[in-house]
């Protein structure tokens, strides 16, 4: 967005460990200069210390079922005539704390979103170096494969494979269904960063460094790991941070539609599904709390996500 | 150009026959349909005549030879909650989601072209930079979401529009629409912008970025410098050249609104294929996801065929280059 930088060499072209210089001068310098970046960067981090310092900061413990009082249930926030000091934001139907129950599934939330994110990026950059590096059956195999998933929605994908685990393990416990929505998100989005990854691994290939290293008799693995792998970063670090918000929405969005993490453990979308019952009761703490929380975190790292692709774009300087 | 099209083809059939496995493999994880079938007391040897009948006893490609066979007739079998067959099931409710689909389209394109111009045109106006920042809310905002909201306001606060279902619907032939009455075009709305909302900002982003391409390009530059009008040189020129790919990406899309009716049906209690698809995945019932399955697939399959064969045929390059020419990142 900060079209006034001075003009920067090709960063892509820098040798390996280039990333960190340029953490060190432009792209921080950007970052302080740019408000948008850095509000939502605070919006975001602030997402984040809540759901990691949950236990601590929750007024109650969700899961607690001892503590749930019945009595207490559609309590409106605490500012409102009916409210009480305790519930900050109100109860749900059950009388959980709103505020508390909101920590907890930003947890959970982040947690089956960063996991997923996390899991598809090792996938994808390992199976786009060695597509890239490798050509042949391999690479043809990786493109067709890719070719098929990225002509169809990713949300729709992620439905599919949730489903099919759904169907193989009817009887899952919580772990097991925890395990099936992340390997759901993961298998949905590998083959993005499979693919910008052959697509930077195969210009790197033919570059000089590349080519020295194997003259003086690098092996295949070290060289990818070594001295392509930290060439082929950027665009991945951009694709990475439109993904966590990309993963998060998605899981609320399954979630929501009754399929995501399992009811003990409500995730965000949960709580919104819950709260859409009694919306038209008029008690709109129970969804707005939730919702507002899910669109700030997203939108928050879809900024930060645009803000990087232009900062990382040679052209854009 | 005979070889890219055969090319073309055997890669779609190539698809489907891989959609079709993971269909069929579905079925491996139902259990045994015979035991649902005898009685506790059924003998050994009665179970393995039943299994020999129903050809189960045979391989595994063997019975997917069957299962594709059925399939190409459109035969699923029956849904293993509802009991009925899932073609006459689906076959029901496909008008309601395509209708849906439709209207959702034609909002997205009307609202997102114009907007994505003027947004082009106009960008270093306060009004055109607030649409861009309000475009990424859209993105950002998940589409049940919207759905909520939109509810909330239309349907539960101000009572205007209806909030579920398709309402008074109009049999013709086999098809029943809404879009024949008043209350079925009431019944539309919502759900239809729910539908439109990501698009349309996904479309004017599109038209947006590919207005300020063409505006940059030497024969704009030369068009002014000719003296002709801003009016002329904005769409006569500079749009027509922009509108190209975004032809491309909204007959794409047409697909993703059918798959992201979904989120939409569930919200709206439509009844369309999407509700019925994720009613399927809750219980889970099989018969109806591997059709919902196919269906979906052969809908992405076909549009992606036809509109890499538009291309051929409009750019002769990709017929020689074969078909990874046109799929870069």
């Amino acid at each position: 967005m900060t079209m006034r930088a001075p003009p920067t060499p090709d960063a892509g072209a820098a040798p390996q460990a280039g990333w960190k210089r340029w953490w060190a001068s432009e792209l921080r310098h950007d970052f302080m200069r740019s408000p948008t970046a850095l509000l939502a960067a605070a919006v975001a981090l602030l997402c984040l210390a809540g759901a990691l310092l949950a236990p601590w900061l929750a007024p109650h413990d969700p899961s607690d079922l001892a503590h749930l009082d019945l009595a207490d249930s559609h309590l409106p926030p605490a500012w409102m005539a009916d409210g009480r000091a305790t519930y900050l934001l109100g109860t749900d139907d059950q009388g959980r704390d709103m505020l508390s129950a909101l920590l907890y599934g930003l947890r959970i939330s982040l947690m089956v979103g960063l996991s997923s994110v996390v899991l598809s990026v090792a996938i994808g950059v390992v199976a786009g170096l060695v597509a890239g590096y490798a050509g042949g059956v391999v690479d043809a195999a990786l493109m067709r494969l890719s070719d098929v998933m990225l002509s169809f929605p990713p949300i729709l994908i992620a439905l599919l494979i949730d489903g099919v685990g759904r169907a193989m393990f009817p009887h899952a416990d919580d772990m097991l269904a925890f395990a099936v929505l992340i390997l759901a998100l993961t298998l949905t989005e590998w083959v993005r960063y499979a693919r910008t990854v052959r697509g930077s691994t195969l210009v790197e290939r033919h570059k000089e460094y590349v080519q020295a290293a194997r003259l003086v008799g690098v092996r295949p693995g070290r060289l990818l790991r070594r001295h392509v792998l930290p060439n082929v970063l950027g665009p991945v670090l951009v694709l990475a941070t439109i993904q966590v918000g990309q993963a998060i929405v998605t899981e609320a969005t399954l979630s929501f539609l009754g399929i995501g993490v399992p009811p003990t453990t409500p995730s965000l979308g949960t709580l919104i599904r819950i709260g859409n019952d009694f919306l038209s009761a008029g008690e709109w703490w129970i969804t707005l709390f939730p919702a507002a929380a899910l669109v700030l975190f997203a939108l928050s790292v879809n900024l930060l996500g645009d803000w990087l692709r232009d900062a990382l774009n040679p052209r854009l300087r | 150009m005979l070889p890219f099209i055969l090319r073309r083809l055997a890669q779609a059939v190539l698809v489907m026959l891989v959609v079709g496995m993971g269909a069929f493999s579905l079925f491996q994880y139902v259990g045994d349909p015979v035991s649902n079938m005898v009685g506790q007391d059924a003998t050994a040897a009665q179970r393995a005549q039943l299994h020999a009948e129903l050809g189960l006893d045979q391989p595994a490609p063997v019975q997917f030879a069957r299962f594709v066979g059925h399939a190409l007739t459109g035969d699923f079998g029956l849904s293993l909650r509802q009991g009925r067959e899932v073609s006459a099931l689906i076959a029901e409710r496909l008008p309601a989601t395509l209708e849906l689909a439709v209207v959702a389209a034609l909002l997205s394109v009307a609202a997102g072209v114009p907007l994505g111009v003027y947004t082009a045109l106009r960008r270093r106006r306060w009004d055109a930079k607030l649409t861009m920042a309000v475009s990424l809310l859209g993105v950002s905002l998940p589409t049940f979401l919207v759905g909520i909201v939109l509810i909330e306001v239309f349907s539960v606060m101000l009572g205007w529009l209806p909030s579920f279902g398709r309402g008074a619907t109009v049999q013709l032939g086999g098809w029943s629409t809404g879009l024949l009455t008043l209350d079925g075009w009431r019944h539309i709305l919502l759900p239809a912008v729910t539908l439109a909302v990501y698009q349309l900002t996904l479309l004017m982003r599109l038209v947006r970025a590919e207005m300020l391409e063409a505006l940059r390009s030497d024969y704009i530059k030369f068009a002014r410098a000719r003296g002709l009008p801003d009016r002329v040189v904005h769409f006569g020129h500079a749009l027509r050249n922009a509108l190209m790919p975004v032809l491309t990406i909204s007959g794409l899309q047409l697909g993703s609104l059918i798959a992201f009716s979904v989120i939409t049906e569930t919200v709206f209690a439509w009844p369309g294929m999407g509700s019925l698809f994720i009613q399927a995945v809750q219980l889970p019932d099989v018969p109806v996801m591997a059709a919902y399955l196919c269906l979906i697939a052969l809908v992405f399959v076909g549009i992606n065929l036809v509109v890499d064969l538009l291309y051929a045929v409009v750019d002769p390059r990709l017929r020689s280059r074969g078909p990874r020419a046109g799929a870069a990142p």
